[in-house]
């Protein structure tokens, strides 16, 4: 076992230097279809998670569980979910989404709403106990005071956003379902090893998988000196 | 200078109490602040000095009795009151954005606000650290920083929640002469302490806060040449009740 | 939801729609099986239909019983399936017109090197499974309604064993693809059913080998349909139709026999044209 993991890191490296078109393929729409779902789902988020953090209404703490327990949503469930709606059987089959890029995008910021919002709303309701008062001093609109909380929260915000796509890039069971697998067309990083692994190539199926944990760590890094960036240049 | 007629004052309380889960924190409190004078709260911690000037400054609502103002603008009141807090809350953005924040929300186009927020934390002596992150400030800056902050505005009246608190002497220095500066301007000062030194050097009259109830009101000198009140008096004197 | 609620889903669902539009060829989808895929025969045979007629084919690959569904639910153009009982019902229900049988090729049973069966050298399927049956020597199946899952079960049923009742512990239902099963056979290790294409493409066998092969029970028929588009109006018929008339050609034909691996071919032409 220990000579297919040592194979594996080799494969990972291969395919990291020799930089394969086809990979590079594979990647880049990894990438697209995960930006694309996480923008779309923070997008919708951090309204969310704000109106939740703030907004006083029946039903708020169920509100707050709900979404919590939302981010453990399975992949499978939320990709059979979408097939069903974008089947052409389905509400929404005029739209010809299934099997393609957008119905992974589709699918993607479904599981990814639920983790933004929730982490947006604990961001937000912390920042809101500590500027409530002064806002409300400076007589500040509720629209301005969310966008001020929101613009100032940024960078923690930006944490839960790119919790959201490790999510997205890193499942695969919704995207296998209402994608397709289909070469060159819908197959992204993690479609890509599964099917690596039922042709039994293990070490190429690991090797791509060290590709994705390189990638998101990369996105993660920068995120994070961003991070520190804006710290030392905003407190 | 602030020469604009009183928009908001007088401000009127009429047996005004607030509870807080049954327990009473003010208990029927009754009195008119004026324009043009320095209106201290004095009373011991707990006395529900914050709770009344929140009330005053509209962050409470009564629970039972009325807070009004008389003034002809009375029926927006936001505008032309401000704010500054023990512990002050600035943004996470640099100490020039949070003097310009409010202004903003007052509709002034970027650059004069700039111009004003600028112009406000010179006065306070803050000029070279305008760029800088607000809350990487020391407290002491902060608080003027606050005091910026509220200034700007050119309020009618400003509420000052024991502003100097947490601060040094150097600093609570600092912060009583712009509060006499904005005093100057123009502004109704109405600030809580628990300092009797503080209230001295600070203030025209004295409003003294018992557990909750205003149990008396006097001009400075006259309310330390000799309290009307026991209470006050074991105050003055440094004994606790 | 609020009224501008609907309105952002709607443009979501527009944008979402416009994300694969970008310089986009005509193409099909066809539904087709693992063992198509995973053993590289579309990966051979497409690009030479796209060169012919600048079509691209967008394979779904499922086990036979989902690639029916997705064929039934008119989610794909094109079905292309090995389960010629199942194949037939879903023409006899209306969901697919103008079937053609295009390729056959055969199941193999594999097992461990060490013979735990004690079945070497038969080449008698049925007598094999009774065997394995009788010793309990470890047996994966895929247990997902695929088409190989379907003819092992078929099997079983010409080796004169009901398979439901006479399962017991031996008998592991993997509920997975052929890939997957190929892993979890070799390392139990187990014998299965596996068409042959997926195993020549298999690297991951470790000490599994053929154990029985060329028995004519394992012979196993690829057929093509086209989704009915009376049934599913948006079904690209035309398109549909070449793929298949290139896929029965003597072009088409011969690009499948001439997919081999290690030098051995995969998949064999069987077109029959019709006798009218």
């Amino acid at each position: 076992m220990s000579t297919d993991f040592f194979a594996a890191c080799a494969a990972a490296f291969r395919l990291i230097v020799e930089a394969d078109a086809g990979l590079i393929a594979i990647v880049g729409l990894s990438l697209i279809v995960s930006v694309a779902a996480v923008l779309t789902a923070t997008a919708i988020a951090l309204p969310l998670g704000a109106v939740v953090a703030l907004a006083r209404f029946r039903g708020r703490h169920g509100a707050i569980v709900l979404l919590n327990a939302l981010m453990g949503l399975p992949p499978v469930v939320v990709g059979l979910a979408v097939y069903l709606l974008l089947s052409r059987a389905g509400p929404l089959g005029a739209f010809g989404l299934l099997f393609t890029p957008g119905a992974m995008v589709f699918a993607q910021a479904i599981l990814v709403v639920p983790i933004i919002a929730a982490l947006a709303r604990q961001t937000i309701a912390d920042a809101w106990l500590e500027y409530e008062e002064q806002l409300r001093s400076l007589g500040a609109p509720p629209r301005l005071a969310v966008w001020t909380l929101l613009w100032d929260t940024r960078f923690s915000l930006l944490t839960a956003v790119l919790a959201g796509f490790g999510r997205a890039a890193a499942e695969v069971g919704a995207v296998m379902i209402v994608g397709g697998n289909i070469d060159g067309v819908t197959r992204v990083m993690t479609t890509a090893i599964a099917l690596e692994t039922s042709k039994g190539d293990l070490p190429l199926a690991l090797g791509l998988g060290l590709v994705l944990v390189v990638l998101v760590l990369a996105v993660n890094a920068a995120a994070y000196s961003l991070k520190q960036a804006a710290h030392r240049r905003f407190g | 200078m602030r020469d604009r007629a009183p928009a908001l004052l007088p401000l009127v309380l009429d047996r005004a109490s607030v509870a807080v889960a049954g327990v009473p924190i003010l208990d029927r409190i009754s009195f008119t602040l004026e324009a043009g004078s320095r209106s201290v709260v004095l009373g011991a911690n707990g006395a529900g000095k914050s709770v009344l000037l929140r009330l005053c400054h509209g962050l409470l609502a009564p629970t039972a009795g009325t807070v009004r103002w008389l003034g002809p603008h009375a029926d927006d009141p936001g505008r032309s009151q401000a704010m500054v807090f023990q512990r002050p809350i600035m943004l996470r953005r640099s100490a020039i954005a949070n003097v310009a924040y409010g202004l903003k929300l007052a509709g002034i186009a970027k650059a004069e606000r700039l111009a004003r927020a600028h112009a406000a934390l010179a006065r306070v002596g803050l000029a070279h650290l305008a760029e800088r992150p607000a809350r990487l400030l020391s407290g002491g800056e902060q608080q003027l920083a606050a005091l910026a902050r509220a200034w700007v505005l050119e309020p009618e009246v400003l509420f000052l929640d024991e502003p100097t608190a947490s601060l040094d002497p150097a600093a609570t220095r600092a912060v009583e002469a712009i509060v006499g500066a904005i005093h100057a301007s123009g502004t109704k000062i109405v600030m809580t302490t628990h300092n009797l030194g503080q209230a001295r050097r600070v203030a025209d009259e004295i409003l003294f806060l018992d557990r909750g109830r205003l149990i008396e009101r006097a001009g400075v000198d006259r309310f330390f040449a000799g309290p009307a009140t026991p209470e006050a008096r074991a105050f003055i004197e440094g004994e606790l009740p | 939801m609020s009224r501008a609620g609907i309105g952002l889903a709607l443009a979501l669902l527009a944008a979402f729609a416009a994300v694969p539009t970008r310089a986009q060829a005509p193409f099909i989808v066809v539904a087709s099986t693992t063992s198509t895929q995973d053993s590289g025969l579309f990966g051979h045979i497409l690009p030479l239909f796209k060169a012919r007629t600048g079509v691209e084919v967008r394979v779904v690959a499922l086990g036979t019983g989902q690639a029916l569904d997705v064929g039934r639910r008119g989610d794909a153009d094109v079905v292309l399936v090995h389960d010629t009982e199942a194949e037939l019902a879903f023409i006899a229900q209306g969901f697919g017109i103008e079937r053609r049988e295009v390729m056959y090729n055969d199941f193999i049973l594999i097992g461990p090197g060490t013979d735990p069966a004690g079945i070497a050298g038969t080449k008698d399927v049925a007598a094999t499974l009774r065997r394995i049956a009788e010793r309990g020597a470890p047996f994966a199946s895929r247990g997902d309604r695929s088409g190989t899952h379907a003819a092992e079960r078929r099997l079983w049923q010409r080796a004169g064993i009901e398979i439901d009742r006479a399962k017991g512990a031996w008998y592991r239902e993997t509920g997975q693809g052929m890939g997957p099963t190929l892993n979890i056979a070799a390392a139990m290790p187990a014998y299965t059913v596996t068409d042959r294409g997926t195993w020549l493409g298999f690297r991951n066998r470790q000490d599994l080998v053929v154990a029985v092969e060329g028995d004519r029970l394992l012979f196993n028929q690829y057929g093509v349909m086209l989704v009915n588009p009376t049934r599913h109006p948006h079904v690209k018929h035309t398109l549909g139709i070449s793929f298949m008339d290139w896929l029965v050609s003597p072009e088409g034909q011969r690009a499948i026999a001439d997919y081999k691996i290690g030098g051995e071919p995969l998949f064999f032409s069987n077109y029959a044209k019709p006798a009218d």
